[in-house]
């Protein structure tokens, strides 16, 4: 599971930082390990991604998720990041992750469709 | 000294592979492996002996019911209760505890007392606490822990302790830290004050001899899974005469003496706390386990984890980057547990890297938020031995971490 992607991710995080102001904004935690996740998100005016920041705390599969991801999310819609999941993920990390692990590998995602799913702040 | 090869044939789990790896099984605190005598003890009596207990007038029940009661009374000899009155079944130690507050505090404490808690406690010695006192209007306190010593501050202890005081509960063993705490000084300094005190002795009862009637106080409770027995089975040990004084909180089947429509009479203790059909094959299973126990001898168990911490705390300490919370050095106060902190690894990653080799331990908050929050942690990586743990598991311990160091590059 820790491949060179994973970890580079996780030392080198990209897009970190916040957006101010945000389209969209969501704090996911995971009550398990105490890991949280933050994303902001701009939208364009289709409702598409446009431009992404996100601030974090946690384990390497957590945060190298959320980066890996961070990069694919610009010109997605709702309904395309809704039918994102965990193999989305595992093909940007080029690594599987294990089950016991797909909370942390997801939590980011999940922050991101929950915070489409909010209106504007 | 142990014969742990002798003792590792008789837990057939411990033979098997993890991801290729001979299973390394460090996960003690959380819940311990069955040897095949209490797995066989349960398989026979559902297989041979199993009926309702207390109840038919025909063999099998008669049967079921000696089984029953008699792993109680295994259970009262293990921890030396004065009669098996004070030995009431509960689903594990969580349950135990939260009988003690719905029914006696619940009972006794009013809007004003007080009741005293600590900072190293297990979830399980705090929530049902913060509950009541919510409800009740009664005020919880905390014991502080020095993080740096990994023990309480029985001075602040003392001035925390007042008449106002009516409950004092506390860890025998910290399940973070290892670190047995002075138990007996806590219900000395309680009773003082004519404060009753609950003990959670979770992570004592397996490890190390414990005598209620030596340790005085009220209250003790703790699990049968940590000490080789099944899940879904848990002791509550009280003072007979709390007891004859407390009213039961579960109503129904076998709590009763006699029924009408207007009202019901309690039995006899144990049983007045045991409403409906108990768990009658995890009894007999943690009878079976006291049997192991016993045979094996606490004393033994309890020197063979301090020779376990022996070995492992020096090497342990010496890795560069490692944090270990709690004492740093053996002690006849600490248990073979071993928290840990590395900078640029979270606890989970270690657990993960650590599973690959076939390697058990836990990550996460280890039911202990309040004490991580003391030492400034989220987090932390435990590995927890028991009896049938061996020096050689130990420096696989000790090298994984190495090689999780290598993998992060810390």
């Amino acid at each position: 599971m820790y491949e060179s992607t994973l970890l580079d991710h996780y030392h080198h995080p990209r897009n970190t930082g916040k957006l101010e102001p945000a389209d969209r904004q969501h704090r996911e935690p995971n009550p398990l390990c105490g890991d949280v996740i933050e994303v902001f998100l701009k939208l364009d005016a289709d409702g598409k991604v446009a431009d992404v920041a996100w601030e974090g705390s946690g384990c390497a599969v957590s945060q190298a998720s959320m980066s890996a991801l961070s990069e694919k999310l610009v010109g997605k819609s709702k309904v395309e990041l809704d039918a994102m999941g965990v193999q989305d993920i595992e093909r940007s990390l080029e690594t599987s992750i294990n089950p016991a692990r797909l909370k942390c590998a997801t939590l980011g995602l999940v922050a991101v469709q929950k915070a489409l799913r909010q209106e504007k702040p | 000294m142990l014969d742990i090869f002798a003792i590792r044939k008789d837990f057939p789990i411990l033979a098997r592979q993890v991801n290729g790896k001979p299973l390394v099984y460090l996960d003690n605190g959380a819940t311990s492996q069955k040897p095949l005598s209490v797995l066989q003890a349960m398989d026979d009596f559902q297989r041979n002996h199993n009926a309702n207990v207390h109840r038919g007038i025909y063999t099998l029940s008669e049967e079921a019911t000696a089984l029953y009661e008699g792993a109680r009374e295994k259970i009262r000899q293990f921890i030396n209760a004065r009669s098996v009155e004070e030995i009431i079944f509960t689903r594990n130690a969580t349950e135990a505890i939260n009988l003690v507050a719905l029914s006696w505090a619940r009972q006794k404490l009013v809007a004003g007392d007080e009741v005293l808690t600590t900072e190293m406690e297990h979830h399980s010695n705090i929530v049902p606490w913060q509950m009541l006192a919510k409800e009740r209007g009664i005020m919880l306190k905390f014991v502080p822990a020095k993080p740096d010593l990994g023990t309480l501050d029985l001075g602040l202890f003392e001035t925390l302790l007042t008449p106002k005081t009516k409950l004092v509960c506390v860890g025998h063993m910290s399940n973070l830290l290892g670190t047995v705490n002075p138990v007996k000084t806590f219900v000395e300094k309680s009773h003082a004050v004519g404060a009753k005190v609950l003990i959670d002795g979770c992570q004592a009862v397996p490890h190390l001899p414990v005598d209620v009637q030596q340790l005085g106080a009220d209250f003790y409770a703790f699990s049968g899974h940590k000490m080789l027995g099944p899940t879904g089975i848990g002791v509550l040990w009280a003072r007979k005469e709390i007891l004859d004084a407390t009213e039961p909180v579960l109503g129904g089947g076998d709590m009763i003496k006699e029924v009408t429509k207007v009202g019901a009479t309690w039995n006899d203790l144990p049983w007045k706390f045991e409403a409906g059909t108990p768990n009658v094959v995890g009894a007999i299973g943690l009878g079976a386990a006291v049997d192991y126990l016993t045979k094996v001898g606490m004393e033994n168990i309890w020197q063979h984890e301090q020779d376990m911490a022996t070995y492992v705390l020096p090497k342990l300490t010496a890795i560069p980057g490692v944090q270990l919370f709690g004492m740093q050095k053996p002690s006849l106060d600490r248990g073979a547990i071993f928290s840990i902190w590395i900078d640029g690894m979270h606890p989970h990653d270690i657990a993960s890297i650590f599973d690959e080799q076939g390697i058990a331990i836990r990550a996460g908050h280890m039911c202990s938020q309040p004490m991580l929050e003391v030492l400034g942690k989220p987090a932390a990586a435990r590995a927890s031995f028991y009896l049938y743990n061996t020096q050689a598991e130990a420096d696989v311990f000790l090298n994984a971490i190495e090689d999780a160091k290598k993998v992060f590059g810390v």
